[in-house]
């Protein structure tokens, strides 16, 4: 095995690429959960955008529409999971795990008459003078808008969840929904609000693997990366902070584990293409292990206002 | 304005009545989406739900399909309702199915070529040991450390996945296969063959062991104390703590249950219609048993007639898609889409849909 092959360079920006559909994804999941709603359905929102997404990117040749419309695809997905879980008050666990068998359905019957072409994918930017530093440079700052804007959408998260007015509710509504409910705050429409944001998340995630990363459609491309998505949030103890570490810390396995295989590692493919998932699993346990600090109080909870 | 109001009782009336009406829903949107499809509806629909059962075409082939279709589904439907019943969210159903396949064709195999009646059971005990192992990696980790069982079992999935197709191309392949990857056929070894019990029924011993779960399961649930501390354990865990029920007790043995019987599913599968180990043998009955789980009302009896149902559309689908062209994917979403509307009118088990002016109280 030639591990002088493997190089830091590369493979911290391939980190990068590998890591932001998990990231969208996760921020996404995180709000939604925060909100305490538990959507189980992000792996079926994220293959949804993925071929909503490649379809428009590749019928207007632009990925920036496709991925405008994956992100719609992703909320409208998500609205249907609303208005079941929120008004028809149905079991979110059930609910989130018929939103993805749907997802799954939906994509692959879209997506027959995609498979085997190629998509228009998005530019990369150069940060100006950043981009010129060697070695950091063409690390982190000659990437796809894409990654800029999944940590920019982790800043903004953290900011909002933190310091504004709206987030303070969506994290009262999360903790506690009768008394933000007795507080007069629409806990209903609150809760709709940050599963769109969610699906929207799910979305432009799904639609970054399909017109970015890979960039071609197959069936199932997601393969479990919306699951994953979900042990993450958890990782991070519902931190935003901590989902970008969380993430990228798992895009580094998920790139590792690709480059041993190129690079001929004696250990069998079997086991390297298992062990993001086995990663995973331990990662959980240690997580679980500690106490489960973090986790919203009313997450999963169904709330109806009686009167 | 609209509104929910509470009832007192759950309505027995719409609890037997949502999965008709959530079924009707699916035709009707169903058909609206086959005629965007480009098909006409009511065809489709026929072709779905009634041309493998009465058509004088096709339903010699299709009946006993039937049964072939449904047997796994019931089995790994039963063990999942329990768990759910108990509120334990295993839905890795489809990875305890491939280790069972691939523990109980390991068991046959390794006896290739001599013949004995005790190879088969032991096949069978294999199977189910192999679902039960893999099952018990979530309960483990759930009861020790309290890690989420519903990723746990779910990640479990693409680990047996990698695993099947290791085996498929390794350890089980075919050694007179010319290089193709697959075990050797289990039908044509007739010690480890699950042949059909009647010929040109699609009885086979795994449908027969489906209809054994559900009566085991029928009597366990309404006359069993263990069923009695599930059903607690679900719907009021604090009165089921105060009543001396053990929830690691429950964890161990509904994740353990539905382990067994899904990976008794998969070796049936894969000695009796897939016949051999390949890599993409399983065919995701592991997941839509969660939906036919549900529709059955988590209830073994519901769970037969949901089994059959389910198993007609996976028919009926494959016969549309050969006589009128609809895409194979319509169906599986046809059959997310009933899970869906069945949890949307659901509502109507414990609320009433009252019409008032809307001013507050």
């Amino acid at each position: 095995m030639d591990l002088s092959s493997i190089n830091p360079v590369l493979l911290i920006a391939s980190l990068m690429v590998s890591a932001t559909p998990i990231l969208l994804a996760a921020l996404g999941e995180l709000v939604v959960e925060k909100s305490g709603v538990l959507n189980l359905g992000v792996e079926g929102m994220m293959i949804t955008g993925a071929i909503c997404g490649f379809a428009i990117g590749v019928n207007t040749g632009s990925p920036v529409l496709g991925f405008m419309f994956a992100a719609i695809c992703g909320a409208l997905l998500s609205l249907a999971f609303g208005i079941l879980t929120q008004y028809l008050l149905s079991n979110q666990v059930a609910t989130g795990l018929g939103l993805t068998l749907v997802g799954l359905g939906l994509s692959s019957l879209i997506g027959k008459p995609y498979e085997g072409i190629k998509s228009p994918t998005l530019q990369k930017m150069e940060l100006p003078i950043l981009s010129d530093i060697p070695i950091v440079g063409p690390m982190l700052f000659s990437h796809d808008p894409m990654v800029y804007f999944s940590v920019a959408l982790v800043a903004a998260t953290w900011a909002v969840l933190k310091y504004s007015r709206a987030g303070l509710i969506l994290r009262a509504v999360g903790e506690s929904h009768d008394a933000a409910h007795a507080l007069g705050y629409k806990v209903v429409r609150i809760r709709l609000l940050a599963i769109l944001f969610g699906g929207a998340c799910a979305g432009l995630a799904g639609a970054y693997i399909s017109l970015v990363r890979v960039p071609q459609w197959t069936e199932g491309m997601t393969a479990g990366a919306g699951w994953i998505a979900l042990a993450i949030v958890v990782f991070a103890s519902w931190k935003p902070w901590r989902v970008l570490i969380g993430a990228y810390l798992f895009g580094g396995v998920t790139v590792l584990q690709l480059n041993l295989q190129a690079a001929g590692a004696k250990v069998p493919i079997e086991v390297l293409s298992m062990s993001p998932y086995l990663i995973t699993i331990a990662v959980l346990v240690i997580i679980s292990a500690r106490g489960n600090h973090g986790a919203p109080a009313a997450l999963g909870k169904i709330f109806h206002a009686s009167r | 304005m609209i509104r929910l109001e509470k009832r007192a009782q759950p309505s027995q009336f719409w609890t037997f009545a949502t999965p008709f009406l959530a079924v009707i829903m699916t035709m009707i949107v169903g058909g609206i989406m086959f005629a965007a499809l480009g098909s006409d509806p009511f065809e489709a629909i026929r072709t779905i739900f009634w041309d493998p059962l009465f058509s004088e075409q096709f339903a010699a082939y299709s009946r006993p399909q039937l049964l072939v279709k449904a047997g796994p589904l019931i089995l790994i439907a039963i063990g999942l309702s329990l768990g759910f019943k108990a509120g334990i969210w295993n839905i890795g159903a489809e990875g305890q199915y491939i280790m069972g396949a691939i523990c109980g064709a390991g068991m046959g195999l390794a006896f290739y070529p001599s013949e004995s009646f005790i190879i088969f059971p032991l096949m069978i005990l294999a199977g189910a040991l192999g679902g039960w192992a893999w099952a018990m990696i979530p309960a483990i980790l759930k009861t020790r450390f309290g890690t989420n069982e519903i990723l746990v079992s779910l990640m479990l999935v693409y680990v047996a996945e990698a695993w099947l197709a290791s085996v498929s191309s390794g350890l089980l392949k075919n050694p007179e296969g010319m290089g193709f990857p697959g075990s050797r056929n289990l039908q044509q070894y007739p010690a480890s063959a699950n042949l059909e019990i009647i010929q040109g029924t699609g009885m086979h011993y795994g449908v027969l062991t489906a209809f054994i779960a559900v009566i085991f399961a029928y009597v366990l649930l309404s006359r069993h104390i263990l069923g009695f501390q599930i059903r607690l354990t679900g719907e009021a865990p604090r009165a089921a703590r105060f009543a001396g029920v053990n929830p690691t007790r429950i964890v161990f043995l509904c994740l353990g249950l539905a382990g067994a019987l899904a990976g008794m599913a998969g070796m049936f599968e894969v000695s009796g219609p897939a016949g051999q180990i390949t890599i993409d043998f399983n065919s995701g009955y592991g997941f839509t048993a969660i939906i036919v789980a549900f529709l059955g009302r988590l209830h073994p009896i519901g769970i037969l007639f949901a089994g059959l149902l389910m198993a007609l559309t996976y028919i009926g689908g494959e016969l549309a898609s050969l006589m009128l062209g609809i895409p194979s994917a319509a169906i599986q979403l046809f059959q997310g889409m009933l899970l869906f509307f069945l949890l949307a009118t659901d509502v109507f088990i414990n609320f009433r849909i009252r019409l008032d002016s809307g001013e507050a109280a």
